[in-house]
């Protein structure tokens, strides 16, 4: 970092003379440190997956989870400092619980997105307060089905629902919000320690032509989190993964965790690609 | 007594001396159908103030959004102030989140200030509209405030008398003339024996190609002008 001490740093909301925050890039580096986070957009759902660093053998294996679910069909994933994230997911829960007592449905993940992004800036803005030091990436499925209102009895006829057209709603969301309130719409988002190696990994899935399933999503974002962790400097990690599938999906729209024999399956697949690797080096070393 | 809301003490019938004295009702007939392409919307143009006719060509049918509309029943100042409210909600609505309202939505608020407000109002509203996703849908929400989905919904005093007639003559998947026609029939019927209920016959067609009014009037023997 440039001009380090020159003052301007001191200061939430205070720009320097070249027109950076630094405080807002500070809480860039602390996101930086953290865990690897990731989230893929299959074409029938979406994954979130967490490099979950363990800081204590006297901690619980498979206890104290990491992501969160927001709405019945939105999970939060966030790296960095992890009581900002938890601060970030209750907000997160506020604005979908506000939308419901208004609108009487679920908020869209795109609104939410929204929303929260409005949020982290603000935190931006004022010398009372610091900048969130997380990373949060957002996952949703916003359901293809008609959803009622919230409370309402009865049905509309039962043929022709009156000029209805059919066609594609709803469907997954990834969105990536920043320290700065900067936030984008994502194929694939990575965050943390290892995120340069994830999205050059994310990269390779093509997932702008939308053929990766939700199966394979998964195991792919298992890998990537595998391949992502660096052995020799960092400490042990769990691998947390949740998925939100279509309505007709294992999931039935909703953001759960995926189930334990998926992912042992799929840590078993990552663990096997990673020495297909290391076999691949080998051979190449013989070439020489 | 158990307050049952605007209801009298058999908690069926509309406690008429809830309105302050000399305040507008719309002893009204309205009603709201799904048709083939869309939906009606119909009503009477009765507003009384006791026994006298306040407004012999009300418009009781009114726009929330460009392609969600309502029927008011019950107090003229309670219905206009809510749709009001709920006018503002969906305009705010369209612009935040860059995308129209749907029925739905419309009807979440509608039902949200009436059943909060129950006993400061005397409002029977009824809510149709068109959007792409779900195409025309009906709504009902009676005096208590609950919400109903519907292939039609009738209501105001003039309702009583119509209720053999609708169920006789409906059907689904209607063309445009046939649900125009089902409307009018029973709305004819509504103000022949409702002495509250009268005047023109006015509806709102809502299809993908938007709104558009139709008029019927007494004097044409409920033939025309249509919409011209």
């Amino acid at each position: 970092m440039t001009s380090i001490g020159t003052g301007y740093d001191l200061q939430n909301s205070v720009f320097s003379p070249d027109g950076r925050n630094f405080q807002v890039e500070y809480a860039v580096k602390a996101v930086e440190n953290g865990g690897t986070a990731v989230g893929i957009r299959c074409k029938d759902g979406v994954v979130l997956a967490l490099e979950k660093l363990i800081t204590s053998k006297l901690l619980k294996p498979e206890a104290n989870k990491r992501i969160a679910t927001v709405d019945r069909n939105i999970g939060v994933v966030s790296s960095g400092l992890l009581p900002d994230g938890r601060h970030f997911v209750s907000r997160a829960r506020d604005e979908a619980a506000d939308w419901r007592r208004l609108w009487k449905g679920p908020i869209p993940t795109a609104t939410l997105a929204n929303r929260m992004g409005s949020y982290v800036q603000a935190y931006t803005l004022y010398s009372s307060v610091r900048p969130f030091g997380i990373t949060a990436i957002v996952g949703g499925w916003d359901s293809e089905a008609d959803v009622p209102v919230d409370g309402e009895v009865g049905s509309g006829p039962k043929v022709g629902s009156g000029g209805k057209k059919e066609g594609a709603h709803g469907g997954p969301y990834l969105y990536m919000i920043e320290p700065s309130g900067l936030y984008w719409g994502y194929y694939g988002a990575a965050t943390g320690k290892g995120r340069q190696i994830a999205k050059s990994e994310l990269e390779k899935l093509n997932l702008s032509e939308g053929n990766l399933s939700l199966e394979e999503g998964v195991k792919e974002a298992a890998r990537i989190i595998y391949v992502a962790h660096d052995d020799n400097k960092d400490k042990e990690f769990e691998l947390e993964m949740t998925w939100i599938s279509s309505v007709d999906g294992p999931t039935k729209g909703r953001h759960e965790e995926v189930p334990k024999e998926i992912r042992e399956e799929a840590e078993k697949l990552a663990k096997k690609a990673l020495e297909g690797d290391d076999d691949e080096d080998d051979e190449e070393k013989m070439e020489e | 007594m158990i307050n049952t809301g605007m209801l009298g003490e058999d908690g069926i019938h509309v406690d008429m001396n809830h309105l302050k004295k000399g305040e507008v009702n719309l002893g009204t007939s309205i009603m709201a159908i799904n048709f083939r392409d869309g939906v009606i919307l119909g009503a009477d143009s009765r507003t009384t103030t006791g026994a006298y006719i306040a407004n012999r060509v009300t418009d009781k049918l009114t726009q929330v959004h460009d392609t969600i509309w309502c029927c008011r029943s019950g107090s003229a100042a309670d219905t206009q102030a809510v749709a009001d409210i709920v006018h503002y909600h969906l305009g705010l609505y369209g612009i935040t989140n860059d995308e129209p309202p749907t029925t739905q939505t419309a009807a979440a608020i509608f039902q949200e200030l009436c059943y909060d407000n129950k006993d400061q109002l005397s409002a029977g509203m009824i809510i149709a509209g068109y959007d792409h996703r779900h195409g025309g849908q009906v709504y009902s929400i009676p005096l208590g405030g609950s919400l109903h989905k519907q292939p039609y919904a009738i209501g105001g005093s003039g309702s009583t008398y119509i209720y053999g007639y609708c169920d006789a003559n409906w059907k689904e998947d209607m063309t445009e003339e046939e649900g125009v026609n089902f409307v009018k029939g029973a709305l004819q019927e509504a103000i022949k024996w409702d002495g509250s209920s009268g005047g023109v016959i006015r509806m709102v067609v809502l299809t993908a190609k938007g709104a558009q009014r139709h008029l019927y009037l007494p004097d044409q023997d409920y033939k025309g002008p249509g919409t011209k």
